[in-house]
């Protein structure tokens, strides 16, 4: 049995909750949340032993490891906190709004030689590591461009302020929604060497950004196009797409189906033929033991708890590589606020970081 | 309950094998009367039960069912709440407990504002569940709804969390005051009867996936076969086509054969599916003596 408790209990940390509570390895010994509230409900009518003091915890309860679900902002010393103590650590995305705490945090998980993940699900969607296994068995030769887009309903009206809605505590669209596409094209095409054009734009959010978009360059002349926008309300839920094109074909990607073209140059993968092939869901994903919101979610807890039984060290999702995504992001923001450039190295007078119509003045 | 039960998925946008497809019927289905034109392909097909989320939308189907009385005197209802998404994101805008204040109703009834305001004061979860639940059904009213369910996402959020005392809440409040039975869906099922069986939830109506690909049947396709075998409950089979993963004659040859499946429920958009689809069932499962 692997004693584990959940700290914050958001949306994410309660479905991480429901879906580790459920895991017949694990035995959820507590959790923890500022808000007593949730806590009292929960503990009334399903008996966990609740905290709402992280250090009294680390204390008092008995644990091998932590689900940390707090706001990003938060994570960086929680995380510290529980490694200084040897536990292992499940986070939520995005690692950390610094990018210099990720990379000492990676490292002192590594030298405390724990099991260390971050919570970028994609990387456990089946057609996206269909993607993935193509890309490295060479399917459509050399890649190109990738283009990465996320689209959703999060934010749709001006509304008040949260952690969600600053940008400093690790909320906007960028943390929230544009890490997992960026986590995407870390995985498939590595780091980029550098960033360019990036917008940071607010629709409704006053304290954070609505809409990211930018180019990730990366060697060997590859780049990467990125597009997110989380006030969209012509998408039912968060729909992420990727497509990639090569030289030997394209694959087009979402999490319920995998799209792929293959030239007659291709090496065409077992399974595969010429021209157009279509795979999806029912084929690509593995059974989960329980299921709530999507098999990836309940897939990389899973995982998790697995390679701590197993004491494997070699994670999918390490805080290693999310910190790669975290120095993304930390590229994208500075990129942005250099605003564009024009010929000759030109900086322009006005960073249009602020763009809001021109009737705004009769909003305010 | 029919045999043959008619889902809400393809209306909204849900298609669990494409998100092209997905927005395509969501595109189609914009105007109501589109929507409304299937179901009445289905009526006169002889499917007279829309098993349907409680989105928004679907208070204009009621509308027209209710505006309707004789063309669908024998139609029935089979509400599946909530409509998740509407939460979901709620949650992300309000947090937890300003999600669930926001969908207290607000008319200013003196009921609804002691039992919520009440409820909430004394972290009791039976007065909110059933303000919540009133909500939902309201757009129902005057209409047949003789099974209304809990929705997956819930239900099994509730399982993982061990958070039982809600299912029986649930099911209480249901009989009691629309006089339904209570149904539960869920991608875990073996595990959701334990639960049920635990509770005294006799002979529960349960929804779930079965086809004959496993295809999100979480515990395992034997534990499946297992529990059709040798439990007590009613089942409702969805997915049996696992999201057109087989094709439609051997996935419905296969549910017709397990044990205990007292209803399948599927989506279609065109007359001929929905006119395919019966003709197969009734071709596998001829009609059981009354």
């Amino acid at each position: 049995m692997v004693r584990v408790a959940v700290v914050g209990l958001g949306k994410m940390g309660l479905s991480h909750l429901a879906i580790i509570k459920a895991h017949p390895n694990v035995e959820v010994a507590a959790v923890c949340d500022a808000a007593g509230y949730v806590l009292d409900v929960l503990n009334k009518y399903t008996g966990v032993r609740t905290f709402t003091d992280y250090d009294a915890m680390l204390r008092d309860a008995e644990l091998d490891a932590v689900i940390i679900a707090t706001p990003s902002s938060m994570h960086g010393p929680m995380v510290r906190k529980a490694l200084d103590q040897g536990l292992h650590v499940f986070c939520e995305k995005p690692f950390s709004v610094d990018s210099q705490e990720a990379d000492e945090l990676a490292a002192l998980a590594v030298e405390k030689g724990v099991v260390n993940q971050v919570g970028y699900h994609y990387r456990f969607v089946g057609a996206f590591q269909e993607v993935k296994r193509l890309l490295e068995l060479g399917a459509i030769g050399e890649v190109s461009h990738v283009l990465a887009e996320a689209y959703g309903p999060v934010v749709m009206r001006p509304k008040g302020s949260s952690w969600r809605t600053q940008r400093t505590a690790g909320g906007g669209c960028l943390y929230d929604y544009a890490a997992h596409p960026l986590n995407l094209l870390n995985w498939y095409l590595g780091m980029p060497h550098g960033v360019g054009g990036s917008i940071l734009n607010s629709i409704f959010s006053k304290e954070t950004d609505d809409e990211v978009f930018g180019t990730l360059y990366f060697d060997g002349g590859k780049s990467a196009q990125i597009s997110v926008n989380w006030s969209d309300e012509s998408y039912r839920k968060m729909s992420t797409k990727i497509s990639i094109w090569g030289t030997t074909g394209r694959i087009i990607a979402d999490r319920q189906e995998i799209q792929v073209y293959l030239r007659d140059t291709a090496r065409i993968p077992d399974g595969y033929q010429l021209g157009w092939n279509v795979r999806n869901t029912t084929e690509l994903t593995d059974e989960v033991w329980f299921y709530v919101r999507g098999e990836e979610y309940s897939a990389q807890l899973d995982y998790f708890v697995n390679c701590i039984a197993e004491k494997r060290l070699e994670n999918v999702n390490s805080f290693t590589s999310a910190a790669e995504t975290d120095k993304v992001i930390a590229m994208m923001i500075a990129d942005a606020q250099k605003g564009a450039s024009v010929g000759n190295d030109q900086v322009l007078s006005v960073a249009p970081t602020k763009k809001r119509g021109i009737f705004s003045f009769l909003q305010s | 309950m029919d045999k043959l039960l008619f889902g809400d998925n393809q209306f909204f946008g849900v298609n669990h094998m494409s998100e092209e497809k997905a927005r395509s019927q969501a595109m189609r289905f914009q105007d109501i009367n589109t929507v409304i034109e299937v179901l009445d392909n289905a009526y006169d097909e002889g499917i007279k039960t829309f098993m349907c989320t409680t989105h928004e939308r679907i208070a204009l189907v009621c509308d027209h069912m209710r505006a309707n009385p004789e063309r669908y005197a024998d139609y029935q209802f089979f509400p599946c709440m909530p409509y998740a998404h509407k939460y979901a994101n709620a949650m992300t805008d309000h947090g937890l407990l300003g999600a669930i204040k926001h969908f207290l109703p607000d008319e200013g009834f003196i009921d609804s504002a002691v039992r919520g305001g009440m409820s909430l004061a004394k972290k009791d979860i039976e007065g909110i569940t059933t303000l919540l639940i009133d909500a939902e059904m309201k757009m129902f009213s005057g209409l047949q709804t003789p099974v209304i369910f809990l929705q997956n996402v819930v239900v099994d959020f509730l399982l993982g969390l061990g958070f039982n005392e809600a299912f029986r809440i649930f099911a209480n409040h249901v009989k009691t005051r629309y006089g339904a039975e209570p149904g539960f869906i869920t991608m875990n099922m073996p595990k959701l009867l334990d639960v049920l069986e635990s509770l005294g939830i006799d002979n529960p109506i349960v929804c779930a996936n079965i086809n004959k690909v496993g295809f999100r049947m979480s515990g395992g396709f034997e534990a499946y076969e297992r529990v059709l075998k040798e439990k007590k409950f009613r089942a409702i089979a969805m997915s049996v086509f696992a999201s057109g993963a087989i094709p439609p004659k051997e996935a419905i040859e296969w549910v017709c054969q397990q044990p205990n499946i007292e209803s399948i429920v599927f989506g279609a958009s065109s007359r001929g599916n929905i006119h395919s689809t019966r003709e197969l069932v009734d071709s596998y499962w001829p009609k059981k003596p009354v």
